[in-house]
């Protein structure tokens, strides 16, 4: 494979990132800039100069939010939103360490419920995630206001066919370690 | 008129009174769900933040199975499973190679015939705002309303391919059927924060905040949603100083066809509603 550039484009499956001439309407956009050490337009530039290692172990790719505004800002509709999944997903696959941990954490977690039951039990999901992580206490209160409320249920309904959805998995766990879009 | 159904997780769990105010609603108004069989999760931002074709692959199973149903729409009330479904059908239209190995990954025929529906689209663009309000009982009267669209509704708005993405009006057109005063105000497609809720509530705080800050300098006494994880944000993650009802606008919708469910789903609220409605005299 090529530069990063060439390996980033590839996944993205769009338009090319040199199209970007950094006006950031992206970066204005975005619900989480103030939070991330580096801008969205700025990850492009970073990735047009090779700064591989930099970008892959970044938190900024895990605090992106998905809430899809910059890509449909882009005058000239580079995909960042794509592009920081294609970041995510390579950082994965390379082993990089992750800065964004508990991001990460909150998403096995998510994806191992899918696995087991076919669906997501929230009460399952949290209390997953909360092992994985440490972190015991923070909602706690909440957890058990909702309980009580009955919107945390401690036996959800399951998908019938989990041969299938776990098989799903098997075959995307592998394709994602040869890691290419098409 | 019959629709295929997919509730998605959320829907039985933490949005529970979403999903059951969507069937009483439907029903009122003669939209026939036939859930989609042995449906699974779509994956949401856990698969395509991590797994590209995973991502693909859940939400392509479910529309698998739906197409067999035989419906011309699938009704996807929750607005994350909605823009994952879209995303789904988008990325398999415009790459044959790709349709063919989501379907060996899954073990079934994809066919791309769905017409993908958010609850809002069915109810405004199905049924219509005439239907709906000959059906009202209790029009919601003095009730200051914000529509709040947020993120996967909308965009990117060549999938979503609904209501404008800067100022959509469809769900605010529903709340002016329902005799509600639907308030012009610039923060419909802001961002809650999302899943970063359980990893980074500080953030979340400050944007969800923000979404509340402006609600109420546009003068609304609540704020109205179509997406379980928006709910979730607003309902829980305001500061007490700023917080305000949050309703599922098909609440608010069964409320004035004189339903029988929403004194039962307003309980589930973090943020109490009733005494905003009692005060107003709508329940």
């Amino acid at each position: 494979m090529g530069t990063f550039l060439e390996e980033v484009n590839a996944r993205i499956n769009g338009v090319p990132l040199q199209r970007c001439y950094h006006c950031r309407k992206c970066t204005a956009g975005c619900p989480l800039a103030f939070a991330m050490e580096y801008n969205p337009d700025k990850v492009v530039r970073m990735i047009q100069m090779d700064r591989r290692d930099e970008v892959l172990k970044s938190e900024t790719i895990w605090l992106c939010v998905s809430c899809e505004t910059c890509i449909t800002r882009c005058p000239n509709e580079v995909d960042i939103a794509g592009m920081m999944d294609a970041l995510r997903a390579m950082a994965l696959e390379e082993g990089k360490a992750i800065r964004g941990k508990n991001i990460l954490k909150l998403h096995e977690a998510f994806l191992a419920g899918i696995r087991m039951n076919g669906r997501i039990n929230e009460a399952l999901l949290m209390a997953w995630y909360k092992l994985k992580s440490g972190d015991f206490f923070s909602d706690l209160a909440m957890g058990i206001d909702m309980y009580w409320k009955s919107k945390l249920a401690l036996r959800a309904p399951r998908t019938r066919d989990l041969r299938n959805v776990r098989g799903i998995f098997k075959k995307t766990s592998k394709s994602g370690q040869e890691g290419k879009r098409p | 008129m019959k629709v295929s159904y997919y509730p998605g997780c959320a829907l039985h769990g933490t949005g529970k009174e979403f999903g059951l105010s969507v069937e009483a609603v439907s029903k009122a108004l003669g939209v026939e769900l036939m859930e989609v069989d042995d449906w699974s999760c779509c994956g949401a931002s856990s698969a395509h933040a991590t797994n590209f074709k995973l991502s693909l692959a859940l939400p392509a199973r479910d529309l698998m199975r739906a197409e067999k149903d035989g419906a011309a729409d699938m009704m996807v009330p929750c607005a994350a499973c909605f823009n994952r479904m879209k995303a789904t059908q988008h990325q398999l239209a415009k790459d044959e190679r790709l349709k063919r190995e989501v379907e060996e990954i899954v073990g079934d025929d994809y066919r791309g015939t769905l017409a993908v529906r958010n609850a809002i689209d069915v109810f405004h663009n199905l049924v219509g705002p005439e239907r709906i309000r000959e059906k009202i009982v209790k029009p919601l009267k003095g009730l200051k309303v914000v529509a709040y669209y947020g993120c996967l509704l909308v965009r990117p708005p060549e999938i979503c391919a609904f209501d404008d993405h800067e100022n959509p009006v469809l769900m605010d057109n529903i709340m002016t059927a329902l005799g509600a005063d639907s308030l012009a105000w610039s923060y419909k497609t802001e961002c809650c924060g999302g899943s970063l809720t359980i990893t980074q509530t500080k953030y979340v705080v400050k944007l969800v905040d923000r979404l509340m800050t402006m609600a109420r300098a546009s003068g609304a006494g609540c704020v109205v949603t179509a997406c379980p994880v928006c709910m979730a944000n607003l309902d829980m993650r305001a500061s007490e100083s700023l917080q305000l009802p949050v309703f599922y606008f098909t609440e608010l919708m069964a409320l004035a066809m004189g339903l029988t469910g929403p004194e039962k789903w307003f309980k589930m609220h973090r943020v109490d509603p009733r005494p905003l409605l009692i005060g107003l005299g709508l329940i």
